[in-house]
């Protein structure tokens, strides 16, 4: 085991479920403060592999390091639940469909993880969701429950909760797809006004435009396999590989 | 003899006290049922092998014999190893862990149903599983079982009439000694029926009441 260099490293990591390999050997680094977005076709691990790094779906192979610690380290069962729910303390994961807790206000919602794992008391919890709620815009619906917002409120309401446990990593799985159209903006405002805040973000998406607009770096992958990776201007301007420009052909409008 | 309800005033304070002590029963054995229902279900799904089988074995007691029966067991049989319980405790143990079978059914399934994304949001954040079942989990499986636990609590309503048989003088039994006084059947089991029928629209109420406290948080 060497040691670690840069935020965040990815090191051979390897996933199967079952006989299907889902990811094949794939490294990546993250510095701090950076932005990576992961672009790629439907079923080519994206998702698999932000999951591994909260260690949600462990790595059948290879090891991933976090700010010197190694997120998915051999400890006997025990200890590694209570390694892998410190390690998630400093991990905000924002899902697709938002996974808000029904039964819970927006300021439950906030607070309930807070308080119960920094011992926050209620008035503490309170600042931090106001703080929080501000943040992302809403302030306003802070005791509305989950089914009284829309899908963008709700989403936004998600990134607060998880920036409420103060991450060192934010990790964005497809957080506008399950949006209406028009509802995305005010999500990509959040985490723009996030890379303002030089937050270090990994982003799955299929909003090319968004990709390039925010992140430092995009990561192309196909089939469990980084095919292609470089800033933006780069990777969506002059593709070298075929498979990349294939699927930049399919999924930017008007691009020739 | 034809049919007299003007006797029933003189007998009014039996059949109140009837009354209460049937309240009291249900609500204590609704109580257990519902906590009862939710260890069940936890124990069912989560605990460990060894810990599960003794857990199992009660719930066979509980849901393939009479409710009588159990009764029984619990008010005579057990003074045999010792224990002695006065036979209201008995009536509300044996109703309540009956229902709570009952109610561990309907909390496992909905358990199960709850969304796998919330488990894995709560997580995310550094909840343990225990935590996370506890505080996301279990409210919203509960939440979604409130409407047919509620059938099971009229149900447990009804059958707290069974524990007249271990000399709990609910409604039912004081209806009956009222008759042995006064050999008026008809009057006295319609009254009584009456006032079951009460006892029922009120935890109808109470159930709608609830159902619409939460409906905005599920
Ligand atoms: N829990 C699982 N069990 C079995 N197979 C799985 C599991 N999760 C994902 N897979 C499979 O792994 C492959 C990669 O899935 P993944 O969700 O990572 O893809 P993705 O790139 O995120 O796709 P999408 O754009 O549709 O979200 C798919 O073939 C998928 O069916
Ligand atoms: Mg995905």
């Amino acid at each position: 085991m060497t040691e670690q260099t840069h935020f965040v490293e990815i090191r051979h990591a390897q996933k199967s479920f079952g006989t299907l390999e889902v990811l094949k050997d794939i490294s990546l680094n993250v510095e701090r403060g950076q932005i990576v977005g992961i672009i790629g076709s439907s079923g080519s691990g994206k998702s698999t592999l932000l999951r591994a790094i909260n260690d949600l779906d462990p790595l059948t192979g290879g090891e991933i390091w976090l700010d010197g610690v190694q997120v998915n380290k051999t400890l006997p069962h025990r200890q590694y639940e209570k390694h892998i729910n410190e390690v998630r303390q400093h991990v905000g994961m924002v899902f697709q469909h938002f996974n808000l807790f029904p039964h819970m206000t927006a300021r439950e919602n906030v607070t309930m993880a807070p308080k119960m794992l920094k011992g926050l008391s209620q008035a503490d919890a309170d600042r931090l969701a106001e703080e929080q709620l501000d943040k992302v815009g809403m302030l306003e619906r802070i005791d509305y429950y989950p089914s009284q917002l829309s899908g963008g409120q709700k989403q936004r309401v998600a990134i607060a909760r998880a920036l409420a446990m103060k991450p060192k990593l934010m990790l964005f799985d497809e957080a506008t797809s399950a949006l209406d159209p028009e509802l995305v903006e005010e999500v990509n405002l959040v985490m723009k006004k996030l890379a303002e805040e030089h937050m270090t973000m990994i982003i799955v998406t299929h909003e090319m435009d968004f990709a390039a607009s925010v992140c430092d770096r995009v990561l192309f992958m196909d089939k469990g396999v980084v095919v292609e990776e470089g800033p933006p201007s780069v990777l969506f301007k002059n593709p070298t590989q075929d498979r990349t420009r294939e699927f930049l052909r399919k999924h930017i409008e008007g691009a020739s | 003899m034809g049919l007299d309800f003007s006797i029933i005033p003189k007998y009014m304070d039996i059949i109140l006290l009837g009354v209460a002590w049937t309240i009291g029963i249900t609500v204590a054995a609704a109580l257990l049922s519902f906590v009862g229902g939710i260890i069940f279900a936890v124990i069912a799904l989560y605990a460990p092998w060894l810990i599960r089988q003794p857990f199992r074995l009660i719930e066979w007691v509980f849901m393939g014999t009479p409710l009588l029966l159990q009764l029984f067991l619990i008010y005579f049989g057990l003074v045999q190893i010792g224990i002695d319980l006065p036979a209201f405790v008995a009536g509300i143990i044996g109703l309540g862990l009956h229902f709570a079978v009952y109610n561990s059914e309907l909390i496992q399934t909905a358990i199960l149903a709850v969304d796998k994304g919330q488990m894995e949001a709560a997580r995310t954040l550094g909840l343990s599983r225990t935590q996370a079942l506890r505080k996301v989990v279990i409210p919203q499986a509960v939440r979604a079982v409130i409407p047919p636990i509620g059938n099971n609590m009229i149900a447990l309503l009804k059958d707290s009439a069974l524990v007249s048989v271990i000399g709990v003088s609910e409604l039912t039994l004081s209806a009956q000694r009222v008759i042995g006084k006064t050999y008026r059947p008809f009057e006295f089991y319609i009254l009584a029926a009456a006032f079951y029928y009460v006892i029922n629209l009120c935890m109808e109420w109470v159930q709608r009441k609830i159902e619409r406290r939460i409906s905005v948080s599920r």
